[in-house]
């Protein structure tokens, strides 16, 4: 059961339902929180756990090789990126904007573009009583999200059996990132809030998980704080709502700190509960 | 002509009612330009009424022209992002994957693809609520914000400024150290960094100060929430000291915030208290930081 | 010595544009010859990135020794310039042409 939480935009409170929601399935049995952030991941300013395992993620790279090399300028011309210039009698290859699609290496006449490994982030996988956490974090100046995404899912998808309640902290936005990140989940939340910024984003986002053909939910942070616009947009287009997390300055507070808000504030369980609920009905009716 | 750039390293911080803060106390003085493109939320807070409008192509995505392919599948073979597939006996692009490296175009035997620009989204010129310029962007689903699309829009907005005599141009950043900040920054007169008190909100107002760094710019820092945890509070004053960047404010914590944006108005227009007047005074302290640039 | 400007026109009293990767124009100056010449960039417009390492290799085609701009370039362009052997200065990004070489001559710009 893969479950992804995004959001329209960053700062709805998406690590923090992440985090909390885990550490509820936690109570009661196995739980996999995966880190999709990967520019940013700060799931671990939350849940810490024992490192079990680490592991180097590379992408492929050309790397020139001159001796064969006649200069002849195929490859920077097959290059749509710009991440292979020639400058007079020399190559220069720019990892960060190369795509790896190939095309310089197999294209050039003299085989002097080899494909070799290039490290472009790293993987953790923590261990805390019923909690595996999974951290993938792109190395500084690495541009592109979508290859380490990619990886990651399918490490968590060989690592954990099917029915292992999985959850993905996806990256905010609309773009090619998010989309990499729920492409296989099951079911997507979405969270926002209940402010004229909040239903924008959120529509960005429904749009975006209809293109998509995914299930969906949504969850409405720091409810109270604004209006109704979101609940009946909602209601209007049967989109359910799986739960209103009040608002409290209490949260802010916790979550500056990096500490859990579902223990200390009961309301917020109330509502995680039903979350949880929603989900393992879900489970059963798949 | 003074150009002043708002970013904030991670969302949620309240940079965008910042900025439209600002917009609305510069008035007529100011072309407002929306470079968060992934997230462009600042029309909501200023109403915008769009007087031109027009489609934006960036980057290239492959199309296969049904009538010359014959179906030999070296293209599918060649590409690594699984963007060519076989619907009903004939190659087609699924172009949400398609990354645009053009490789199948290259071996295409027969020469029936064609890398195609892509309508990735809209941008517009319109007057806002207060009668100010401002420039902003719409992208379609699945399409990223670029350096391209950023250039374009401040492009525009230095244009207009420039033709209208304007003393200011303030942006909306987008978030992120990638290219479209970069764009974004490029060419700034002054930078305001919005950030919050938290562990994350600490560590990318330190990532997003390498890049302002990095490009030898002047910036000012505004802590929003800063009462929610005052320790993380002092230790981004003990950063902005170091790194001798000016403590333009410390904003407390306050509903008006929110409230203000659930009623589409700016802080300044719907506070009448002391969040108002520190973002009042913020806006006078950066012109003055500006001129003295 | 060959020096390029960014330029957002082809004079000598033209404006520089702050921006190094997107600038609209190039001008090379050859001090020996006292000749100018420019090379209009406004093509890389198109490109959504990647800009500021093609717009270095043009400088290193254009023969430029030293590059004179506003706000300086970004890590991979800032990459190709060091290998094409091409000084950066930066901080005339609000200053014409002219007054911006006068500024390089007398030493008040900064290399990057």
């Amino acid at each position: 059961m893969k479950i992804a939480i995004a959001s329209g935009k960053g700062g709805t409170g998406k690590t923090t339902l992440s985090t909390n929601l885990t550490a509820l399935f936690a109570e009661t049995e196995n739980v996999v929180l995966t880190d999709l952030d990967v520019e940013e991941p700060n799931s671990g300013l939350f849940i810490q756990g024992e490192l079990v395992k680490e592991e180097i993620k590379y992408k492929m790279i050309p790397k020139w090789e001159e001796d064969a090399c006649t200069l002849c300028g195929e490859c920077q011309k097959n290059c749509n990126f710009h991440a292979v210039i020639q400058l007079g009698s020399q190559l220069l290859v720019f990892p960060e904007l190369c795509h790896s699609c190939f095309a310089c290496s197999e294209l050039c006449p003299t085989s002097s573009l080899p494909m070799i490994p290039q490290r472009m982030g790293s993987l953790k996988q923590f261990k805390n009583k019923n909690i595996s956490f999974i951290e993938s974090r792109l190395d500084i100046g690495q541009e592109q999200a979508v290859p380490l995404i990619a990886q990651t899912n399918d490490y968590v998808g060989k690592t954990f059996s099917r029915e292992t309640i999985k959850i993905f902290d996806a990256p905010p936005g609309t773009s090619c990132p998010v989309i990499e990140a729920t492409k296989d989940a099951d079911f997507i939340i979405l969270i926002t809030e209940p402010t004229p910024f909040g239903l924008y984003d959120l529509k960005l986002a429904i749009e975006t998980m209809k293109e998509l053909k995914k299930d969906f939910g949504v969850v409405i942070n720091r409810y109270g704080i604004g209006n109704d616009d979101v609940v009946d947009y909602c209601e209007k287009n049967d989109i359910p709502i799986l739960a209103k997390i009040p608002n409290s300055r209490k949260v802010a507070e916790l979550y500056s700190r990096g500490e859990l808000v579902y223990t200390e504030i009961p309301e917020i369980k109330d509502e995680l509960q039903k979350i949880r609920n929603y989900i393992l009905n879900l489970k059963i009716s798949n | 002509m003074k150009e002043i750039v708002v970013i904030s390293g991670k969302g949620g911080t309240g940079k965008t009612s910042v900025t439209a803060s600002f917009a609305v106390l510069a008035g007529d003085d100011a072309i407002i330009a929306d470079c968060d493109v992934d997230a462009a939320d600042m029309h909501l807070l200023m109403n915008p009424e769009i007087e031109k409008s027009e489609n934006f192509f960036s980057g290239v995505a492959a199309k296969i022209d049904e009538n010359k392919c014959t179906n030999c599948s070296i293209c599918a073979d060649v590409c690594r992002f699984n963007a060519i597939s076989v619907i009903n006996n004939q190659h087609s692009i699924n172009s949400l994957n398609c990354e645009g490296c053009g490789y199948c175009e290259k071996v295409c035997p027969v020469e029936a693809i064609s890398m195609q620009e892509q309508n990735v989204g809209d941008w517009y010129i319109s007057k806002t609520k207060i009668g100010n310029t401002m420039v902003h962007a719409k992208l379609g689903i699945g399409a990223e914000n670029s350096g391209k699309l950023v250039a374009k829009v401040k492009n525009e907005a230095k244009r207009l400024a420039k033709d209208n005599n304007k003393d200011y141009i303030i942006i909306d950043g987008s978030p992120g150290i990638g290219c479209p900040v970069v764009s974004s920054l490029s060419g700034a007169s002054y930078v305001v960094l919005v950030t919050e008190p938290s562990l994350s909100g600490l560590h990318d107002l330190k990532r997003a100060y390498t890049l302002v760094k990095k490009f030898n710019l002047k910036a000012g820092c505004i802590i929003n929430k800063y009462d929610i945890n005052t320790d993380v509070t002092k230790d981004i004053i003990k950063f902005l000291n170091e790194e001798s960047i000016n403590h333009i404010a410390s904003l407390p914590y306050d509903e008006n915030f929110t409230k203000a944006m659930t009623f589409g108005q700016t802080i300044v227009e719907y506070d009448t208290g002391v969040l108002k007047e520190l973002i009042v005074d913020s806006w006078k302290h950066i012109k003055e930081l500006v001129k003295s640039n | 010595m060959k020096i390029a400007f960014t330029t957002k026109g082809t004079e000598w009293n033209s404006e520089m544009d702050p921006r190094f990767g997107r600038t609209e124009f190039i001008l090379v100056y050859d001090e020996e010859k006292d000749e100018f010449n420019s090379f209009d960039n406004r093509d890389i417009e198109n490109e959504a990135h990647g800009a500021g390492p093609k717009t270095s290799q043009q400088l290193f085609e254009l023969g430029a020794e030293v590059l004179i701009t506003g706000n300086g370039p970004g890590g991979n362009a800032a990459t190709v310039l060091q290998k094409a052997g091409v000084k950066s200065f930066i901080g005339a990004g609000e200053m014409k042409v002219k007054e911006a070489y006068e500024a390089f001559k007398n030493n008040k710009l900064k290399e990057f």
